[in-house]
């Protein structure tokens, strides 16, 4: 697999403060990697050191194979840090024309990318005069401009409304939809249970987990079951070698799995015990349920 | 090369506020060398002509106008201080260097504007001279005409080290008004220094030290002319000499000075987390 980006123990230390330490993971092409952490974790340190704004204190980094200087694998990159910065008093595309010279791209570009993000109505307003959510969505217009390898996304939703929120993430799902790798770096885990295949997880600087979302604790799930013969219900998981914990709220039973178990084949047994169900849901932990698992453990 | 300057060019020209100053600093002083040229009509009570007290003769209207000219250099500084100041304020400087321009870029963009703008500025104040001269001066013999074209060169040099040194007080403070401060500073500490230096020593010495200091040093490039008008005026008081040249070594300490800092603005972006 081609890889993107490969990060070797990388160190950053402001002061007395390390902000990320001994860091290292690989991106590979054609995944949608999240990025998590709560706030102050080295998210966007991280991001700072490969997108050569922050210099970094050890440790190295290199785009692509590494043959060619990171301010020419930038060209290759799209990348939106915390919050859209543009001329203000130029217009939307002329910004974008700026852009452009400065990656080497054609000016036809511009109103093809306007059109995705759809502010194409609004291109030769001055760019002060935009909302918020305008300007986070002419930010992605800016970054897709050289049809990038890699989309680099930090805090991409950070204070939208709903609306805005839910434009950029129709955007993201359909720029990952046509295939390019995305680096999404968040703190809100839905948005990255939407859209990402693969998580790298920080805590204060270090790395706690990378890989596939779904492998990040190793569970088997959980069911969550109503029955009007609860107690017989009770008794019978509490009997059964394959659950763990159970929990009881109101006439809603939670019963986490110790060992894979289909949902039909536990229906079964349960009819053949005489046990009759109202409800029965088969889930897996929601990326949060993990992901505060994950921080607490450690 | 030119890509980078045509990034610049971009960033300046859809600016109202820097095209304003760009303007004044460049083609106002244009005006203001050809309007003193013309006869003016003092309300009909005397007329002010400036070409007939010789003034606009080969060779001293290279000096006077240059230096006439380079008092309005301090507009285009503003420029100058602004166009990093921006960047700074509108974090634009972030966005650059993240869309793939390296920080070298980034610095030799905003030099080879400089320089641009001073080559722009020689050239209009070489042809308004050139002009002006032509049409006043009572010697058109061609040897008379170059004689002292090298404070076209002193003016360039004398640009582009000033507009340097604004460049790196703008990447050192990140404000414009604070860089503007420092240049004025600067100015107050290089005159204590002087002055301590010729207390404790003698004014000689301390005027020879001062020639060394970067804002003296450019200003030394082009001298006032004044006195050297004076002198063609009453050309028996030898009192009044004083070497007005252009010297290669006052080039030289400019140019040295241009280098460091343009090198310094490099080191300090280079070592900046932003």
């Amino acid at each position: 697999m081609d890889s993107i980006l490969t990060i070797n123990n990388l160190t950053k230390k402001f002061g007395y403060l390390t902000a990320v330490k001994d860091l290292s993971f690989t991106i590979n092409k054609g995944n949608v990697y999240g990025l998590l952490g709560p706030n102050g974790s080295g998210k966007s340190t991280t991001l700072g050191i490969v997108l050569n704004v922050v210099n970094q204190t050890s440790g190295n980094f290199h785009w692509f194979d590494g043959s060619i200087t990171t301010h020419d694998a930038l060209k290759k990159v799209g990348a939106i840090i915390e919050r859209p910065n543009f001329y203000p008093y130029m217009s939307g595309s002329q910004n974008l024309q700026l852009v452009c010279k400065i990656k080497g791209v054609p000016f036809n570009k511009i109103d093809e990318k306007l059109e995705i993000v759809g502010l194409l109505e609004r291109k030769d307003s001055k760019f002060r005069t935009y909302s918020l959510g305008m300007k986070q969505r002419l930010a992605i217009a800016s970054a897709l401009l050289n049809d990038p390898e890699i989309l680099i996304l930090d805090e991409p939703t950070n204070g939208l409304d709903p609306q805005g929120i839910h434009q950029i993430r129709e955007i993201i799902k359909e720029i990952a939809a046509n295939g390019t790798t995305i680096l999404l770096a968040s703190h809100l885990l839905d948005e990255v249970e939407k859209v990402c295949t693969h998580v790298v997880v920080l805590r204060k600087g270090v790395k706690l987990y990378s890989g596939r979302v779904d492998e990040m604790i190793s569970s088997h799930g959980f069911f969550e079951l109503r029955s009007n013969q609860q107690e017989k219900l009770l008794s019978f998981l509490e009997n059964n070698q394959a659950f763990g914990t159970i929990k009881v709220q109101n006439s809603l039973v939670t019963a986490f799995l110790n060992e894979p178990l289909k949902s039909e084949d536990f229906n079964r047994q349960l009819f053949e015990n005489g046990i009759i169900l109202t409800h029965l849901v088969q889930r897996k932990e929601s990326l949060e349920e993990q992901f505060l698992q994950l921080t607490d453990k450690n | 090369m030119f890509r980078l300057l045509n990034l610049e060019l971009q960033k300046l020209l859809l600016n109202r506020t820097s095209t304003i100053l760009i303007f004044i600093s460049f083609i106002l002083p244009f005006f203001v060398i050809l309007l003193s040229s013309l006869k003016i009509n003092v309300f009909g009570f005397f007329t002010l002509e400036l070409g007939e007290l010789g003034i606009f003769n080969f060779p001293i209207i290279w000096h006077l106008t240059t230096f006439f000219a380079s008092q309005f250099k301090f507009f285009f500084a503003i420029v100058v201080v602004s166009m990093i100041g921006n960047e700074y304020s509108n974090k634009t400087i972030k966005q650059n260097l993240i869309d793939g321009l390296s920080k070298k870029e980034f610095i030799l963009s905003k030099f080879y504007t400089i320089v641009f703008f001073s080559l722009i500025s020689t050239l209009l104040i070489g042809l308004i001279s050139l002009c002006i001269g032509w049409y006043y001066s009572s010697y058109n013999e061609l040897g008379i005409i170059i004689q002292d074209t090298q404070f076209l060169l002193g003016y360039l040099i004398k640009l582009i080290g000033f507009f340097s040194l604004c460049l790196f007080f703008g990447m050192l403070v990140k404000r414009s008004a604070f860089a503007l401060a420092f240049l004025f500073i600067l100015f107050i500490l290089e005159w204590i220094i002087f002055g301590i230096i010729s207390w404790k020593v003698n004014t000689d010495i301390a005027e020879k030290i001062q020639n060394y200091f970067p804002l003296k040093s450019m200003y030394k490039l082009i001298d006032q002319p004044f006195q050297r008008i004076a002198m063609t005026k009453f050309p028996d008081k030898t009192n009044l000499g004083y070497d007005y040249a252009v010297h290669w070594y006052e080039i030289g300490i400019v140019l040295g000075w241009t280098a460091l800092f343009i090198f310094l603005s490099y080191r300090l972006l280079k070592k900046r987390d932003l």
